[in-house]
C-alpha cells in the first residue's frame, strides 16, 4: 500500500511537470520529447491501476508510434521551410483563465461526489478478460475500429503523397 | 490512493492540455495539447475500471488509444499538406475558409 502511494506521487509529479513543459516550451522538438515523458508517466499510472496490458499498449502505440510520427512530421516540415520552427503562444492569459475555470468546474464535481469508494480486489487475469471482451461483447466495435484505422491510414497516405 | 486522487490528476492534465490547445499558434503544438487531453481521459477510464472492478473501462481506453493514433496520423498528414501549400503552419494565418 505504501509503495502505491509513493509511486502515485512520483508518477504524478513527472506527469504534471512534463505536461506543463509540453504546453510551455518554445522549442517544438523539445515539446514532443516532453510529450513522450508525459505518455510514459501515464503508462506508469496504468501500472498503478493494475492494467499492465494498457501500459504495454501505451508504450508501443504512444511512446513508440505517435512520438515517432510527430518527430518525422516536424523534421519534414522544417526541411520544407528550411528553417527552425519557433512556436509562440497567444492569448496566454485568456487560455489560462478558461482552462482554470474548466479545472475548477471538474474539481467542484469531484468534491461534491458522495462517499469514497473502497478499492475492490483486482480483476483476476485482467489481460485475458480484456481479450475475451474484445472478441465477445465488443467484437463489432473492434472490427469497426480496424476499418477506421485503415481508412485513416489510407487518407493520410493520400493527403501526404507527392503529385508526381 | 483513493479514486479521487486519480480523477484530480486526470483533471489537471486535461486542463493543461486545454491550455495548450487554446494558447499554441503552431498546428503541431495544438495537436500535442489534444494528445494530453485524450491521455487524461484514458487515466479516468482506467481509474474507473479499477475502482469498479469492471474490465469495460479498460476496453474503452484501448478504443480511445486506437482512435487517437488514427487522429494523429491524419492530423499530421493534413499539417504537412498545409505546410506544402501555404508555407506556414501558424493557425492564425490559416484563414482561407473564414467568411
Amino acid at each position: 500500500m505504501r509503495a502505491e502511494i509513493v509511486g502515485f506521487w512520483a508518477v504524478a509529479v513527472v506527469l504534471l511537470a512534463s505536461s506543463l513543459a509540453v504546453v510551455l516550451t518554445p522549442n517544438l522538438f523539445h515539446a514532443v520529447l516532453f510529450l513522450a515523458a508525459a505518455l510514459v508517466a501515464t503508462g506508469g499510472v496504468f501500472l498503478l491501476l493494475d492494467a499492465p496490458f494498457l501500459f504495454g499498449v501505451q508504450l508501443l502505440l504512444y511512446a513508440g508510434g505517435v512520438v515517432t510520427i510527430l518527430v518525422f512530421a516536424i523534421m519534414l516540415t522544417e526541411r520544407l521551410v528550411g528553417q527552425r520552427i519557433v512556436q509562440s503562444s497567444r492569448f496566454v492569459l485568456n487560455a489560462a483563465v478558461v482552462s482554470a475555470a474548466v479545472l475548477v468546474g471538474i474539481l467542484g464535481f469531484l468534491v461534491r461526489r458522495s462517499g469514497e469508494a473502497a478499492r475492490p480486489p483486482a480483476i483476476p487475469d485482467v489481460t485475458g478478460a480484456i481479450g475475451r471482451a474484445l472478441v465477445g461483447p465488443f467484437a463489432a466495435t473492434f472490427e469497426l475500429l480496424g476499418v477506421l484505422l485503415v481508412a485513416a491510414l489510407l487518407g493520410a497516405l493520400y493527403l501526404a503523397r507527392t503529385d508526381d | 490512493m483513493p479514486l479521487t486522487a486519480y480523477l484530480v490528476l486526470a483533471a489537471v492534465v486535461f486542463a493543461i492540455g486545454l491550455f495548450g490547445v487554446l494558447s499554441r499558434r503552431n498546428a503541431v503544438g495544438i495537436l500535442l495539447g489534444i494528445e494530453l487531453m485524450l491521455n487524461a481521459v484514458n487515466i479516468n477510464l482506467a481509474a474507473f475500471a479499477r475502482f469498479h472492478a469492471d474490465v469495460v473501462g479498460l476496453v474503452f481506453a484501448l478504443f480511445t488509444i486506437a482512435i487517437t493514433v488514427a487522429e494523429v496520423g491524419l492530423g499530421l498528414a493534413i499539417v504537412i499538406v498545409i505546410f506544402r501549400v501555404r508555407r506556414t503552419v501558424d493557425a492564425d494565418r490559416l484563414d482561407l475558409l473564414r467568411g
